[in-house]
């Protein structure tokens, strides 16, 4: 197996794609002459000319759409946006016009086209540029919500989201890019709709998705060292939720911490707690708690922000709690 | 608006002036029988946006279109889904919620599709269908295909930042697609000079992008259709978007809750004495091309379609409740309940 970063692995799944299938073409801010905002598409341009690694101007909105209508007439666009607070603009199209469009037709429209960006809080940037969007998109039926943790998960969840016939809402975070792992050699596709489980245990389930993967499995080690044994999933696939996977982790743990980027309130962990009481709170020793960031603004100031990301303490905290220790 | 001046030379031939006419007829005869079942029958529901008035702006642009072009609209959109050729069953259908709607009864009066005749929607976003439009031609582009796509937006859209992103996009890659912009003079109840700093709407949309902008008299349906062809042939020769501004007039509300009491009952007559479908009435029968005898039998014709239509829609089965959960993904779709 390769070792690959976050970002390279990305490239890979892009490119593989692209060679596979003309119909799929890459756009969006800086991402051709600039090699990528984040270097993600670094050499595409070269590789595969101006007419399928296209360059837009400033305008979320415009290119989400024109890629949009790319998808309803054939194309397999991949927008890339700088990063997904950018997409905030550009959320009329995705909303109204991608995840809409097959439904208010009566099924006529495939829409293969995916959204992917960085993400999430990366340090200092501040309010307007650390959102973490995954709460916002994944209610809306008819968008498939996706976040990889390791490069071998964005290689094949990349490629899988390209592949698919609906609208991909494909998170990364932007501090996830430089990092390493192994990435299977050969053809590599993770399925949609399919959690992983990271760190199997009997003790507690560990519920979390993209960059506190690190701190929950390094939480777990510490638990072990307790003699706590914890199971650790990896979401992956935000919408579709892998529900099969979640209750058979609870019925075997009884307890469950979900850790989270998240906004408390309405963030993601609150629908999926909602969804694992109503399938099996007869199987819960004690209620599902959840670490997420704090219900305030992403602060500038390092420390503020810091206080504010779920951390190996605050995990322990949370397991101390439903283990009753 | 100006007076309305036909072409001296025609520019087309007889049959296709017939049908024309035949096609205003049809929107004109739809939209009034679709208003009486929503106000008398209490059988649609939701918005409705009437287009009668409008008819020549869409009748003489899809006129010059060749049968694999796109077109697509905003949420008045029963006009050009009919002449774009979806059945009045159809249409009626859908407006009546039923299954055998275009949209399975699950878009209505807003969202009217026709994928297969190159009807690409019926969007209800003020402006967020024009970067669509700008998505359609540039999939014809990258694929090397000659086609065309029209694409219909009101005097109230411009005023969107969307509009100017895909305006500017599509100008710079020289994309295939026209922009037809039906000045109607109300944006809703704001009138144009309450909304737009400069009136004349191609200095707005044509001139800051460096592409030809045309002003037509959109109540002359073969004003609107030379106007069309010329630019549908400047896009399909590579050259790239073309702006049209037509000038029209709705003669009913914005939409069928209002009585539109920003405008005079004057101003309504001056604009109904010179209703386009009377006016190219009355110049095909100077050509000598129809009699009295013949607008009548194609009135005749024209109701009969539309009651059909009618009939068609009110026999037609209400969507099963489990077909909520139909046609929300390609994949099998799993509720997140």
């Amino acid at each position: 197996m390769a070792v690959l970063s976050f970002r390279e692995a990305l490239n890979q799944a892009m490119t593989e794609e692209m060679e596979r299938d003309d119909r799929v073409f890459l756009m969006g801010e800086e991402v051709a002459e600039y090699d990528g905002a984040y270097k993600v598409s670094q050499g595409m341009l070269k590789r595969f000319g101006p007419r399928r690694v296209v360059d837009t101007p400033i305008s979320e909105e415009g290119f989400a759409g024109i890629g949009i209508g790319a998808a309803m007439v054939g194309l397999r666009p991949i927008v890339e946006f700088m990063t997904f607070s950018f997409s905030l603009v550009a959320f009329d199209q995705i909303v109204n016009n991608s995840a809409n469009m097959r439904y208010m037709s009566g099924g006529q429209f495939d829409m293969p086209i995916v959204f992917r960006g960085s993400s999430g809080m990366a340090g200092q940037l501040g309010a307007t540029h650390s959102h973490r969007p995954e709460a916002w998109y994944a209610q809306v039926p008819g968008l498939t919500v996706l976040t990889a943790a390791t490069p071998a998960d964005a290689k094949g969840l990349l490629k899988s989201a390209i592949r698919s016939d609906d609208p991909v809402v494909f998170l990364e975070h932007e501090v996830l890019y430089p990092q390493k792992g192994e990435v299977p050699d050969g053809e590599h596709l993770v399925p949609i709709g399919k959690a992983d489980v990271k760190r199997p245990g009997e003790d507690v389930t560990l519920i979390t998705y993209s960059r506190p993967l690190k701190e929950t499995l390094a939480a777990a080690e510490e638990l072990a060292a307790q003699g706590i044994d914890a199971e650790v999933i990896d979401l992956r696939s935000i919408r579709p939720l892998d529900m099969e996977t979640l209750t058979r982790s609870v019925v075997k743990t009884h307890r469950a911490v979900i850790v989270e980027e998240n906004w408390p309130y309405c963030g993601l962990g609150a629908g999926v707690a909602d969804r694992i009481y109503r399938a099996v709170f007869d199987e819960l020793d004690a209620p599902i708690l959840r670490v997420a960031s704090s219900d305030a603004p992403i602060p500038y100031n390092k420390r503020m922000e810091s206080s504010m990301l779920p951390s190996v303490p605050r995990i322990l905290a949370a397991v101390d709690q439903v283990t009753y220790r | 608006m100006a007076s309305v001046q036909m072409e001296v030379e025609p520019i087309v031939d007889r049959t296709k002036a017939l049908d024309w006419l035949r096609q205003m007829m049809l929107i004109r005869r739809f939209e009034e029988r679709a208003e009486m079942l929503y106000q008398k029958g209490n059988k649609i529901g939701g918005f409705f946006h009437q287009y009668s008035g409008q008819e020549p702006v869409a009748v003489g642009s899809i006129g010059v279109l060749r049968e694999n072009d796109w077109v697509v609209t905003a949420y008045r959109d029963h006009g050009h889904a009919l002449i774009m050729g979806m059945p009045a069953r159809v249409g009626m259908a859908e407006l009546l919620g039923k299954a055998t709607g275009c949209s399975k009864g699950k878009g209505g009066s807003m969202h009217f599709f026709d994928v297969k005749r190159g009807m690409l929607g019926g969007h209800a976003i003020v402006g967020s269908h024009i970067p669509l439009a700008a998505g359609f031609a540039f999939a014809a582009k990258y694929r090397g295909e000659d086609r065309v796509t029209l694409c219909y937006l009101g005097d109230g859209a411009i005023n969107q930042g969307g509009v100017h992103e895909a305006l500017n996009m599509a100008a710079l890659w020289k994309l295939p697609v026209v922009y037809i912009i039906e000045n109607n003079l109300y944006a809703m109840g704001t009138q144009l000079v309450r909304s737009s700093a400069v009136e004349d709407l191609t200095v707005r949309c044509a001139v800051p992008y460096g592409i030809p902008g045309h002003q037509v008299n959109g109540n002359d349906v073969e004003a609107m259709a030379k106007t069309t062809l010329e630019a549908v042939e400047h896009a399909r020769a590579g050259e790239g978007p073309s702006v049209i501004e037509a000038g029209t007039y709705r003669y009913k509300g914005h939409s069928i809750s209002d009585p539109a009491t920003y405008r005079s009952r004057g101003e309504l007559d001056e604009h109904m004495k010179k209703d386009p479908i009377i006016q190219y009435e009355n110049v095909l029968r100077d050509r000598g091309w129809l009699d009295d005898d013949a607008i009548e039998a194609m009135l005749d014709e024209v109701k009969a379609e539309i009651e059909d239509a009618i009939e068609f829609a009110e026999d037609s089965e209400q969507p099963s409740l489990e077909s909520l959960y139909e046609d929300v993904t390609a994949a099998p779709f799993i509720p997140q309940e």
